[in-house]
């Protein structure tokens, strides 16, 4: 009785608060657009029994789906997502990757030091370490000023407001994420195969790419999927680092949600978001069991 | 003692320095005296007592606390039970919907799971606010929880559990004095992941809040979305602060206690 309660209770909260939520979504989302309040149609009524619910779902059709596959907007913010979150992603694995390198060779009693220092930044607002971003950037910012000073650049370059500050951005934010699998990966690496493949005739860079590589790969792919799968519905990076031609479709759900007042739309932009998101994470569900399963 | 090459060395300080510029010209600038980004126009503490003045901040701080501490401990809660669920009791019918449904909110966009909470609070005819920005936080905060909670509940030897239920001990007494102790630890870091997590959301709030409930994020959202500010660029430097006392506050104290188990068990074993 007891082992029922600790159950129902967990249970129930995520029933009610994440799943019966995200079906309302795909109902919206097939609903058509209406003005009136709540503005789509049809509307479930109960109260005419098994009538109503079959002339529910006589309502309901895919033309919000076929709308986004027409609209240009759409499709367009898809891609653009998709573009900027593999760059952010692999920007990303190259600053991480020398980073969780250097960690996982510094002496021991260093380590404990070097983690806390890279995990300090995910406990500050992820908000506020996006806008400090801003001051950096700007046509008039601190990057330009320094640039400016050494002479590199004689006029300010335009970065923020741009996709390059959104990479910039994304890379800042995300990079504990890629450092964290790596570093783990890299730590567990047996010190005595790097020098066995030396010992054996094999140069420093190609040990490193024959030994290394291949060890930490699951700690790469973790990293990877950490970045990606977040950096696909990022919001706020886009709004205060890039511009308008900046299209991310986190963005635009937002704002067919809050501006256009369009719910049918914006729900089924949602759920083709989440359908385009199962594929990775799926894959990133079995690199972790993989992982689990190697280590047993 | 290995020595890092340069290499290594050059790559740590560059990370560091990457990870750590900004915020420290962030700290630098908000006690600038100038409005402008790149002019020093000497020390001053201006920013900050514009700051205190400003009483929509405070308000807004306010609402971000007390939806920060109910939702931590509504988590923890939730966040343990689910944990002990999953790890304990293997066979209950609905047990991969229930693993499931743990699992997905951590890799669910942020702008999901406001919108479909927005659409359920509508269809609800609930009155948005503090209340249900707390029952949103929670929702994905508890897995989190549930998250670090399990790992240490894997991490236990179950058999503790069976000596004291042998013994005669209820399922309750046994949770509160062998289980509980056990797993202190991963429960409190679990409440402060939850604690921040509620802190620091912008677009989940923004969903589920109401006129009167515009919490901190939303606030300095709106004030940064036109540009840099030097009041947020002061409300920054208290929020890192802040963190960063924290932080270093939780893990002296977590190395203390780990000193003293450590002088425990040599004395146990000497006796």
């Amino acid at each position: 009785m007891r082992r029922l309660i600790l159950i129902a209770i967990p249970y129930l909260w995520l029933f009610c608060l994440f799943l019966v939520p995200f079906l309302i979504v795909v109902k919206i989302s097939l609903s058509d657009t209406a003005l009136a309040r709540p503005p789509y149609f049809p509307q479930l009524d109960l109260t005419l029994g098994w009538q109503g619910i079959r002339d529910f779902f006589a309502e309901l059709d895919f033309e919000n789906f076929v709308f986004l596959t027409t609209d240009s907007l759409y499709w367009k913010a898809y891609l653009s997502s998709l573009k900027i979150a593999l760059i952010s992603t692999l920007l990303t694995l190259l600053v991480g990757f020398p980073i969780a390198y250097a960690m996982a060779r510094a002496p021991e009693e260093w380590r404990p030091t070097l983690m806390m220092l890279v995990i300090l930044p995910f406990w500050t607002s992820f908000l506020i370490r996006v806008y400090s971003w801003m001051g950096i950037l700007s046509q008039n910012g601190l990057l330009n000023a320094f640039l400016l000073w050494l002479g590199v650049i004689s006029e300010p370059l335009t970065i923020l407001n741009t996709d390059i500050a959104v990479y910039i951005g994304i890379t800042y934010t995300y990079l504990p994420f890629m450092i964290l699998p790596v570093y783990a990966a890299l730590e567990k690496l047996d010190g005595s195969l790097l020098e066995a493949a030396e010992d054996l005739g094999c140069s420093r860079t190609s040990a490193f790419w024959l030994v290394t590589v291949p060890l930490s790969k699951q700690g790469v792919i973790a990293g990877c999927f950490l970045v990606f799968i977040p950096a696909m519905g990022e919001f706020v990076i886009p709004s205060l680092l890039g511009g308008s031609q900046t299209l991310m479709i986190g963005k635009v759900l937002y704002e067919e949600f809050f501006s256009n007042r369009d719910w049918p739309v914006a729900s089924a932009v949602a759920v083709v978001l989440l359908l385009i998101l199962i594929v990775p994470i799926m894959l990133f569900q079995r690199n972790q069991q993989k992982q689990q399963e190697a280590e047993e | 003692m290995r020595r890092l090459s340069s290499f290594n060395v050059v790559s740590l300080t560059l990370g560091f320095a990457f990870l750590y510029l900004p915020m420290v010209i962030l700290v630098i600038y908000s006690f600038n005296a100038s409005k402008l980004v790149t002019v020093w126009a000497g020390f001053s503490t201006k920013w900050y007592g514009e700051l205190m003045r400003n009483e929509a901040f405070l308000d807004a701080a306010l609402v971000t606390l007390r939806v920060a501490v109910m939702t931590s401990t509504l988590a923890t809660i939730l966040g343990t039970c689910a944990a002990y669920v999953l790890v304990r009791i293997h066979r209950f019918p609905g047990r991969t919907l229930f693993a499931g449904m743990t699992y997905a909110p951590l890799v669910m966009p942020d702008v999901i799971l406001g919108l479909s909470l927005l659409l359920l609070f509508i269809g609800l005819n609930v009155d948005r606010g503090v209340l249900t920005i707390v029952l949103a936080h929670t929702t994905f905060a508890m897995c989190y929880v549930s998250v670090v909670v399990s790992s240490r509940l894997v991490a236990f030897d179950a058999s503790l559990e069976e000596a004291a239920l042998d013994l005669g001990a209820t399922p309750w007494q046994t949770f509160r004095l062998i289980t509980l102790p056990i797993i202190a630890p991963a429960v409190i870091s679990g409440w402060l992941l939850a604690f921040t997590l509620s802190l620091d959301d912008l677009v989940i709030a923004s969903f589920t809040a109401g006129p009167s409930s515009t919490t901190l994020p939303m606030k300095i959202f709106s004030a940064v979305r036109l540009g840099v500010s030097p009041e947020i660029n002061a409300l920054s430097t208290i929020m890192i602060g802040l963190v960063t006392i924290g932080v270093i506050t939780a893990s002296l104290a977590s190395k203390r206690a780990a000193l003293r188990r450590a002088r425990e068990e040599k004395a146990a074993d000497r006796g």
